[in-house]
């Protein structure tokens, strides 16, 4: 079945509503749509997901899972703004280094227990317990808890974790440091509670179906590893009246192009559009062909330290391949889903960040290809002495097609002789971390909104920097802005000096590009984060 | 026979052995682990992690232990990427998918293929021969990748007959792609063996002495030419078997069966050692098995074959 | 007419009879049999064709295989179509490259590939599934069971070794493909010598106190051709798509390089995007390649039996 068939029926339908009385199964407490009979709302997700366990998931699909199934302390709206969730709201002191949420009363879990504080002291102390030994225990540290990197290393029992429970509905945290947006952490999912009595009766099959409690809208019913997982509705959801979808499946389709032909069969109602295929599709389905801003960064980073290059150690040779990167030709002809071009690391979509004015974002692309061939020139390269260097990149078809154009774009411009080389993604990862590269792909996505997320990875202490980067007044900055109030001159400054330094060569940032069947109601396109709840959709009648 | 077939199955056990020690060597051998990610671990959590999984003992200590896991527990160790399920868990739920699809396939594309291969082979250079030849060529000629898409542009979007993918417990309609294309380009495989083979023997002394006898020509196939005929297809047949059964990772990915197959290379490229282990045991009995009863079943084509 | 040209067959052919009569050697006569194969000479035919194009093919191309069509790259399913107009006679590919000199360069890649693949297969395998078969006892179960360790090790580990600790080179591209390619032969060829032996012309050389050796390459080989070489020709499209899973992982052909396992596979991918040639000229050549050898293999089995004799 097509796509055009199921127009006209929802046109058709249209046209009956007018005429005759309205049959649908209700209407949308606030915009007054009509909801369809069925609410199912099934999307395809790329891999099997790590795990439901609140503490141990790591990967995106398996918290988007997590985020339904468990709720924490507070959520994010469409906007990405902080809205209550269990907690109904918090206090803090001058300090800003002790929290005191206070929990609503009518919160339960879906085996009828009332969700306390003391569920969430659990969860917290499980994240950092070694035993359990989290993926993401480091967030407990990043989140500034007493005693947590300590407890993490070893050297403190958990029970030393500062988090009290100071009765039922009054949860305690004390902080190690000063941290104005710490209530915007609690949206993780690794800080979700979790059913002490269930995890410990289970062990470590409490997250499967049947074993599950949850306390978020739905409750996990079916999971068939690597095919699909279902999860309904939780009726002892304490806001469970306003939930609308009754049931999310998540199908696993590895291949993009598979998903795409079986959204067209009807299958899906969300599938990711392929690199390129985007203009062509919103031509054919403007209802359904989706794009909005994502906070991840795409790059390629030199080598810098001691076993890269020598030509790389010449920042003129740095710029002028940056110089001579066409962002547009990747960004229009390759990518071609709304991508922006990239000329700085920190994407726009940033919170309370702006791009700052950088000289080469200003120039047009011929007189950027000018200056680079005079840089070229002048750092001693020609065509008897040609550039020659490998960029490395990890196996996949839209990494490939972007290192073929910026070759390309060097060879024809500047007459560089770059030689591409992939890996598989591991080998990748070793290779590229022990700066066994001369020039590699980068991509970085924001763990919380805020610039620092990004900056912080070209700074010298950074595990993250692979391309060993090191500027004294990059790493002055970016400790300044840990504390200042308002942080982005300095975040500005810094963004110049890697313009002017050129570590990376920025190349574009992300975009969400989805087909989303126009029945879908209330996608957070403008959730940079992507922090989606199935509780807040709803679908349409057609 | 069955004090050879003890011999073998006796054999089984160090053989494994060395298969298993050989998979340790190379897993850890490989750049990157199980938790190496765009984001580092801190070397804190990391060596948490390593503990917990028991990653921190000399490889020694812990081929050791795997071992004891397996044999006193019967336990193949928890997987480390897919942290809700360990590898025996891993196993019992794809393996009967690749084994549904794998056993249908290779039914068909077995006597697909052994009556396809005879019947050209009977009529040798005939129009009957080539159109033979010419279906086993359109089998091979598109890998089950490009199969695949096509099958489910076909079915699932222009006809709206079949489910683009998934297995639902192994419910016909989700089982018909992923068999057909399995099993053509094996079909096509066990046709051109057979047929090869089958020529080979028509064409030898002893079926030219029957056909001199005056026998006819039905006799002459199913009593004489079939069984040495039989010998290269039953050599194809044994692996082949246990890589269908096993599954195929483009099939499992494309369809998204759930099944075992994409295991094997998925565990691989996350360094999930204990399901890549796991998996590689799998296999590795699988494949000891069926080469034995490969050998078995040539005694019973040819007599006179001892071991 | 058709009288004529029967008689005239006929009569080659008792003249072909004629001159094996008066005693020519084993690969004239082999030859001459596969000379008479019709299928088997239009297969070479082809495959000569294929050479030709691949060889000749470039002096015609208009692009290379690395450059970009910037102007055309931005809506390839629209302006990318095979064309004389624009120089790209098979269209362009999913970056904008042109096909025609991709495909050529893929062509000559896998052909390569596919066929080195087969050679090391049919010499290693055959030789060591011969030598297992006809020795028997313990050294074949040994052997064997190398063999069945062989099948079940995870294969994508070496590829993964042999990148790390080699430099990436066609080489080591060979060495990765050899790896594996022979051990399905091994099985077969040594099932095949377990029956042979048996034969009473084995018997007797055996009888008459030949060495095994001697008797594996003089008298069980030559048997064994027929299955060898169409397994080998089976092998051939196997080698080439194996190519393309070891240049996923990093060890095989790099950018701007390419092989008909990655164009059929990327092609594969897009069929839905109204970019049918992506996938169209990459899989005819994969296919007159396959075909052609397979009726080739055909011909060679027929032309090499010797029992035809």
């Amino acid at each position: 079945m097509t796509k055009m068939p199921r127009f006209m029926i929802a046109a058709l339908m249209a046209s009956t509503m007018l005429a005759g009385p309205v049959l649908a199964a209700g209407t949308h407490p606030v915009t007054g749509e009509a909801l369809a009979d069925d609410q199912t709302f099934t999307y395809r997700v790329l891999d099997e997901h790590s795990s439901v366990d609140p503490q141990v998931v790591e990967d995106v699909s398996g918290s988007e899972i997590v985020r339904d199934l468990f709720e924490g302390l507070m959520n994010q709206d469409a906007e990405g703004n902080l809205v209550p969730g269990v907690a109904t709201g918090f206090t803090t002191n001058d300090e800003k280094n002790v929290y005191t949420f206070t929990l609503r009363d009518n919160a339960k879990w879906s085996n009828g227990d009332p969700v306390t504080a003391n569920d969430f002291v659990y969860a917290w102390k499980r994240l950092v317990d070694p035993a359990l030994a989290s993926p993401y225990a480091w967030f407990g540290e990043l989140m500034s808890i007493e005693n947590a990197a300590a407890i993490i290393a070893g050297e403190k029992p958990i029970d030393e974790l500062g988090v009290t429970a100071i009765d039922d509905q009054t949860l305690e945290v004390r902080l190690s440091a000063s941290l104005p947006y710490f209530p915007l952490m609690t949206t993780h999912a690794s800080t979700f509670p979790s059913p002490q009595s269930v995890v410990e009766q289970f062990g470590d099959e409490w997250t499967k179906p049947g074993n599950i409690v949850s306390n978020g809208a739905y409750i996990l019913t079916e999971h068939v590893p690597s095919e699909r997982s279902v999860r309904e509705r939780n009726p002892m959801y304490w806001d469970n009246d306003k939930t609308i979808i009754d049931k999310v499946v998540a199908l696993v389709i590895n291949d993009e192009n598979a998903a795409l032909t079986r959204y067209f069969a009807g299958e899906l109602d969300r599938t990711e559009v392929p690199a390129g295929q985007f203009p062509k599709l919103k031509a054919e389905y403007p209802d359904e062909a989706i794009s909005f801003p994502r906070l991840c960064s795409y790059y390629y980073t030199f080598n810098l330290s001691d076993t890269g290059p020598e030509a790389f150690k010449d920042v003129k040779v740095r710029e002028a391949l940056s110089l001579a990167v066409d962002r547009k030709i990747i960004s229009e002809n390759i990518l071609a889903g709304g991508q922006p071009e990239a000329y700085t690391f920190t994407p726009g979509a940033t919170a309370g960040f702006t791009i700052p004015d950088v000289p080469m974002a200003a120039m047009s692309q011929a007189d950027r290809d000018a200056k680079a061939q005079a840089l070229l020139a002048e750092a001693g390269y020609d065509a008897s002495n040609p550039l020659k260097f490998t960029m490395l990149y990890n196996t996949s078809d839209d990494h490939q097609k972007i290192a073929v154009a910026m070759s390309q774009m060097w060879k024809q411009k500047l007459g560089v002789e770059a030689t591409l080389a992939n890996m598989e993604w591991k080998t990748f990862l070793d290779t590229r971390g022990n700066q066994d590269f001369e020039m590699a792909r980068g991509a970085w996505c924001g763990d919380y909104n805020e610039a620092s997320t990004f900056l912080d990875l070209l700074t010298t202490p950074s595990g993250y920097n692979d391309g060993k980067f090191t500027n004294a007044r990059v790493d002055e900055l970016m400790t300044q802005a840990k504390t200042s109030s308002d942080p982005q001159p300095l975040y500005t400054e810094v963004e110049q000096i890697i313009a002017t330094e050129v570590p990376i060569i920025p190349v574009y940032h992300y975009a969400g590009v989805y087909m989303m069947d126009s029945d879908v109601g209330n996608w957070p396109v403008n959730n940079v984060e992507q922090n989606w709840y199935s509780k807040d959709l709803y679908k349409k009648a057609e | 026979m069955l004090n050879y077939i003890l011999r073998r199955l006796l054999i089984a056990i160090p053989t494994l052995l060395i298969l298993i020690v050989i998979c340790f060597f190379l897993m850890y051998a490989a750049p990157g682990g199980p938790f190496t990610s765009e984001r580092p671990l801190p070397p804190q959590v990391l060596a948490n992690i390593q503990a917990k999984y028991g990653l921190d003992q000399p490889i020694l200590v812990q081929m050791w232990n795997y071992l004891v896991s397996i044999l006193t527990q019967f336990d193949f160790g928890p997987s480390f990427i897919y942290k809700d399920r360990d590898v025996n868990d891993i196993i019992a739920q794809g393996f009967p998918v690749t084994l549904t699809y794998g056993t249908i396939s290779f039914v068909i594309a077995t006597l697909v293929g052994v009556s396809l291969g005879v019947l050209a082979a009977l009529k040798h250079n005939t129009a009957l021969d080539y159109i033979a030849v010419g279906a086993t060529f359109s089998a091979q000629a598109l890998p089950n990748f490009v199969m695949a898409p096509i099958l489910v542009i076909i079915f699932t979007w222009q006809l709206g007959w079949l489910p683009g993918g998934g297995w639902n417990g192994g419910q016909w309609q989700y089982v018909v792609m992923p068999v057909i294309a399995l099993s053509t380009s094996y079909m096509a495989s066990i046709a051109r063996i057979t047929r090869s083979s089958m020529l080979e023997t028509l064409h030898s002394n002893f079926i030219r002495t029957a056909k001199a006898k005056g026998l006819p020509t039905r006799t002459i196939i199913w009593r004489h030419a079939m069984k040495p005929a039989m010998m290269p297809v039953v050599s194809y047949l044994g692996p082949a078997f246990v890589a269908m059964i096993t599954g195929s990772v483009v099939i499992d990915m494309y369809f998204s069966t759930g099944g075992v197959g994409q295991s094997f290379v998925n565990s691989a490229l996350n360094r999930d050692y204990a399901v890549m282990l796991g998996v590689t045991i799998l296999y590795g009995t699988l494949t000891i098995l069926f080469n034995l009863l490969t050998d078995v079943v040539y005694a019973w084509l040819d007599p006179k074959i001892r071991y | 007419m058709v009288h004529d040209m029967d008689r005239n067959t006929r009569i080659a052919e008792r003249l072909v009879e004629a001159e094996q009569i008066k005693g020519r050697s084993l690969w004239q006569d082999a030859a001459a049999r596969f000379v008479r194969n019709k299928a088997a000479v239009g297969a070479t035919i082809v495959l000569i064709g294929v050479l030709l194009f691949t060889i000749l093919g470039p002096y015609f191309a208009q692009w290379t295989n690395e450059e970009i069509d910037w102007g055309r790259m931005g809506d390839i399913a629209g302006q990318g179509g095979p064309s004389f107009e624009t120089g790209h006679f098979f269209g362009l590919d999913e970056v904008g490259r042109d096909l025609f000199a991709r495909t050529i360069q893929a062509t000559q890649t896998s052909l390569i590939v596919g066929v080195i693949g087969a050679l090391v297969a049919v010499i290693i395998g055959t030789l060591y599934g011969a030598v297992s078969g006809f020795v028997g006892g313990w050294v074949d179960n040994l052997m064997m069971r190398a063999v069945d360790i062989l099948i079940a090790v995870p294969y994508m580990f070496i590829i993964i070794l042999l990148m790390v600790m080699f430099e990436r080179s066609f080489f080591m591209l060979f060495v990765g493909i050899g790896i594996v390619s022979w051990l399905d032969m091994s099985r077969i060829v040594r099932g095949q010598t377990l029956s042979l032996k048996n034969r009473e012309f084995i018997e007797a050389a055996q009888a008459a106190g030949v060495g095994w050796f001697t008797i594996v390459t003089r008298h069980i080989l030559p048997n064994l051709m027929g299955v060898v070489v169409v397994y080998a020709t089976l092998l051939v499209p196997q080698m080439i798509l194996v190519e393309s899973f070891i240049s996923f992982l990093g060890l095989g052909v790099q950018e701007p390089n390419t092989s008909l396992g990655a164009l059929i596979s990327k092609g594969a991918g897009t069929i839905i995007y109204g970019t049918i040639w992506q996938l169209a000229w990459p899989l005819v050549f994969f296919l007159l390649t396959i075909i052609s050898l397979f009726f080739i293999g055909d011909g060679l089995r027929d032309a090499l039996d010797p029992k035809d004799r």
